[in-house]
């Protein structure tokens, strides 16, 4: 029982987001905000009060708070490079799975409840692209569980180290390649989405918030900046061949690795452009493809 | 009318009890019928989907007191009622009946008895077509599953006996996908599930969704265990049949803007998953693999329960819908959850249930098909674990389909501001009509936090499906068990943790006067319904990923003149089987049909002479015979 990776995730993710935007402004020529600044953004945001749109429901103000407890709970099984997580048990991988579909899903509703055709619009954007990316995931999950030999994160993270890690290279690395596009997709970045972007037509998570403000909005904030350490922790945790064994000098580990995940994608976005939203699905759907082949190739087809 | 059938569920319960446990029961009485016996008989197969007819129709039955309430003077709902006890008493029958003309008798009287029931509104044209194509359906099925049943054991109709050889057992079970797979609705014999569905009441519906394609998917098991021990080839079937139909569902209710339509492509959908269950299990029984096919039948199994609960659940709040906003398409629908908040809530958990979501129970069901799939993979070897990897990635894609699929239907439907007149005015229904949708979802959220139950309420049937014991299926499922206990631990904080949340968010907006304000709308000072995102704009990007070539099936007027005139477009999504598969063959049998119309020339003369050849060429047989 390793709380430290999820308290991690916790105090660290907005640190995560400032780096990769600190990273994208240095691109640009800028200094960029403060290192410290999306927890200003946080603490004002939840120190304000809230405007709430004509049409919505009261049943689904509740959608925010769907959306970070269910993030929160993800976040338990992740063991990053340690080898153990907050919480193990067979199949919860397929129970990470499932609370990030449930976030997907409420954050939709929650859009789609203000009535708005531009919240709607990125609601249906969003249920397309979660549609395409989930078989991938789920080859993902299935490919790990085949190298780890069980359906539980831990003991599967905890056996790719060394010897191991290097007999499954070409695998790990396809599967590696189809986890980034996936957190490209997931977490709205280009080239799948423009978190900088001001016009809501080319929007797909901003304008899913668009109407939201105050304690609502942070909370949202928050959520999608723990999404996206999820993603990073998985994709560290799957690069990275060694597993020292104390907590601590794991934990050491997963953060540079994450930290070095922020700057890989700081480079990314810096040097994509958006995709035409058709392209984009095809984009998506190669992610399916390097699964695939991972799995193919685990299953000693090449 | 509920309290005959609670009286009747009454009497079954402790049977039913006694077949979980383990034990069977059977009778045998004379019957004048030739060629078979009266002979009943409960394991616990049958004894699980017995225990799940009677609350549903009792609940179903409670709904549609409310929802012909208005049509009490008017129709003869005397008759509607009388069929309905019919049909219950027939699927009742079916699951007890072990011998070949008994089973058979009680399908017909489903299948008749339902027809009347679909054929309640058959004043309207399309309902009397839905129905002689249900019909229709149903008995072409119906030939295929006489003909497995008189072959199936040689000399006689009962179920018990020697299981026949290789060679003919193939063909048998060729037959009986065909047959119980025309009930359960698989592609592509599911033609006449969209139709039917969205024509009958909504009870009716409800009841059809959740009982009678289980009744198909009863007769599969069953023939799986009156054939013996499954070869991989069969397996191979069910699972692909079953992951077409899924996939092919769940893209087909995304496209669709009447609800009820949408919710009957979700059933297909639905069958579709079942039916790979099953697949994977006989599988893992060809594989002489029991603990395998126990994960696959558990979780085809919980899956049929489920579905069950959830799928009549959205039933009757679509039906509670329609009847409140004056129209089954989405496009009229809109901003009910305020104004109807009972039936709001309680479609918002069916549809998170069925698109597999924690903490409700369709996600427990989706996780026992998934570890089946995952253990699988790793397991068998060869092409069967390719079989196994390929269903985890199309549970997957189901998965995000039906996420799709049904905010589409919750957001478009319930959210939003209402798109039309009678939506707007829409009030809440009588509590007959709201007692049996709070009853389902409680029953949601109860089996989806304690996931552990639903696998006891299962384990019984599926050790009788796998032919193996108790106690050894309890040691097989035990690590399943301990995973779904771990769920349960894993889940009950969410709602904890809103709770928590929204508390702490109520406190710090304390300090704020509530504040409203128009939705963005890029500066338009009067947002209206209509600027709302549309049913089929939703599903717009799919059809866009999937048909990218821009011609459609709609009919767009083009006005030549200088001014803008009026004009008209609409598009219409045709079931693909049935215009690629059925419409086609049928068009070619009727021109073969004219070949022989030529044959007709309407003069008795030229029938004479007809008469007249015919008893030469008689004649000159016999003679020419030795």
């Amino acid at each position: 029982m390793n709380l430290l990776p999820f308290l991690c995730a916790l105090a660290l993710s907005p640190l995560l987001a400032g780096l990769v935007g600190r990273v994208k402004a240095w691109f640009a020529g800028r200094r960029g905000p403060s290192w410290l600044q999306a927890y200003r953004d946080l603490s004002k945001l939840f120190a304000k009060g809230s405007v709430l749109g004509e049409t919505g429901t009261p049943a689904l103000r509740a959608a925010p708070l769907v959306v970070f407890g269910s993030t929160c709970l993800a976040l338990l099984p992740l063991p990053g490079c340690s080898g153990a997580a907050a919480l193990s048990f067979g199949g919860d991988m397929l129970a990470l799975a499932g609370l990030l579909a449930l976030g997907r899903f409420a954050l939709v509703l929650g859009a789609l409840d203000t009535g708005s055709s531009f919240e709607g619009m990125g609601a249906a954007r969003e249920a397309f692209f979660g549609a395409l990316a989930e078989p991938a995931f789920f080859l993902f999950l299935l490919a790990l569980s085949r190298l780890g030999g069980s359906a539980s994160l831990a003991p599967v993270l905890a056996r790719l180290q060394g010897g191991g890690w290097m007999a499954d290279g070409a695998a790990l690395l396809l599967l590696s390649a189809g986890l980034f596009v996936l957190l490209l997709t997931e977490n709205a970045r280009l080239p799948v989405d423009d978190p900088a972007t001001h016009l809501e037509l080319t929007m797909v998570h901003e304008v899913m918030v668009l109407d939201s403000s105050g304690p609502d909005l942070g909370l949202l904030e928050y959520a999608s900046a723990l999404k996206l350490w999820i993603y990073c922790s998985l994709l560290a945790s799957l690069l990275c061949p060694l597993r020292p064994s104390g907590a601590w000098a794991g934990q050491a580990l997963t953060l540079a690795g994450v930290a070095l995940l922020g700057l890989a994608l700081g480079l990314v976005e810096s040097l994509s452009a958006r995709l035409r939203l058709n392209r984009v699905a095809l984009f998506v759907s190669s992610s399916f493809i390097l699964m695939l082949l991972a799995l193919a190739r685990l299953a000693g087809g090449f | 009318m509920p309290a005959g059938l609670g009286l009747a569920w009454a009497f079954t319960l402790p049977a039913c009890g006694l077949a979980w446990r383990g034990g069977a029961w059977s009778l045998a009485l004379p019957w004048s019928l030739p060629g078979g016996g009266f002979h009943l008989g409960l394991d616990a197969l049958s004894a699980f989907f017995l225990s799940l007819v009677f609350p549903v129709s009792i609940l179903s039955a409670l709904y549609g007191l409310g929802y012909l309430k208005d049509r009490q003077g008017r129709k003869a709902l005397g008759a509607h009622w009388a069929f309905f006890y019919l049909l219950v008493l027939c699927m009742a029958l079916l699951l007890l009946a072990r011998d070949a003309p008994l089973f058979l008798t009680a399908w017909e009287g489903m299948t008749l008895s339902s027809y009347f029931l679909v054929t309640f509104e058959h004043e309207e044209r399309e309902v009397r077509r839905a129905g002689l194509l249900y019909l229709v359906a149903s008995h072409v099925g119906t030939a295929f599953l006489l003909a497995f049943f008189l072959c199936l054991r040689p000399g006689s109709l009962a179920f018990a006996g020697a299981a026949p050889g290789a060679g003919a057992s193939g063909w048998l079970f060729l037959c009986a996908l065909v047959g119980f797979g025309t009930k359960a609705g698989l592609v592509p014999l599911h033609v006449w599930l969209p139709e039917a569905h969205p024509a009958a009441p909504s009870h009716v519906s409800a009841l059809m969704s959740a009982l009678l394609v289980k009744m198909g998917i009863y007769g599969l098991a069953r023939a799986l265990m009156l054939l013996g021990p499954p070869p991989a080839s069969w397996g191979l079937a069910l699972a692909l049949l079953g992951a077409v139909s899924a996939v092919l569902g769940a893209l087909l209710a995304l496209a669709q803007r009447d609800l009820k339509r949408l919710l009957a492509y979700s059933t297909v959908e639905n069958v579709g998953l079942i039916t790979l269950g099953l697949g994977l299990g006989a599988l893992g029984l060809s594989l002489r693999l029991p603990g395998l096919a126990l994960l696959g039948f558990a979780g085809a199994l919980l899956h049929a329960l489920n579905h069950a609960l959830f799928k009549g659940l959205l039933f009757l709040g679509a039906g509670s819908a329609a009847k409140a906003a004056g129209s089954r398409d989405l496009e009229r629908l809109g901003g009910l959850l305020s104004r109807m908040p009972v039936t709001g809530l309680a479609f918002l958990a069916g549809s998170a249930a069925i698109c597999g979501l924690p903490p409700l129970n369709g996600f427990v069901g989706e996780f026992l098909l998934l570890l089946c799939g995952f253990h699988g993979f790793s397991a068998a070897a060869g092409p069967a674990g390719l079989v196994f990897g390929a269903s985890v990635g199309v549970l997957g894609l189901v998965a995000g389909l039906a996420a799709a699929g049904f905010a589409k239907a919750f957001g478009i439907g319930f959210l939003g501001r209402p798109r039309g007149l009678r939506a707007a005015q829409a009030r809440e229904n009588g509590p007959a009509m709201l007692a049996p949708q709070v009853a389902l979802a409680l029953a949601c959220l109860l089996l989806g936090l304690l996931p552990f139950l639903g696998l006891a309420l299962v384990r019984p049937a599926a050790a009788c499906l796998a032919g193996v014991s108790g106690p050894q299926a309890r040691a097989l499922l035990g690590g399943a068990r301990d995973s779904l206990a771990a769920l349960a631990l894993f889940f009950i904080p969410l709602p904890l943790l809103a709770g928590l949340l929204a508390l702490m968010r109520r406190r710090a907006l304390s300090a704020f006067a509530p504040a409203r304000a128009e939705t963005w709308g890029c500066g338009y000072l009067q947002p209206g319904p209509r600027m709302q995102y549309t049913a089929s704009s939703f599903a717009r990007s799919f059809e866009r990923f999937l048909h990218p070539t821009p011609a459609g099936p709609g009919a767009a007027a083009r006005s030549p003149a200088v001014f803008p005139q009026p004009a008209r477009f609409s598009t219409r999504l045709e079931d693909p089987a049935r215009e690629g598969l059925y419409r086609p063959f049928f068009l070619r049998l009727m021109k073969g049909a004219r070949l022989g119309q030529r044959l007709q020339q309407g003069s008795l003369r030229v029938y004479f002479l007809y008469i007249a050849l015919t008893l030469v060429a008689l004649a000159a047989w016999a003679w020419w015979r030795p």
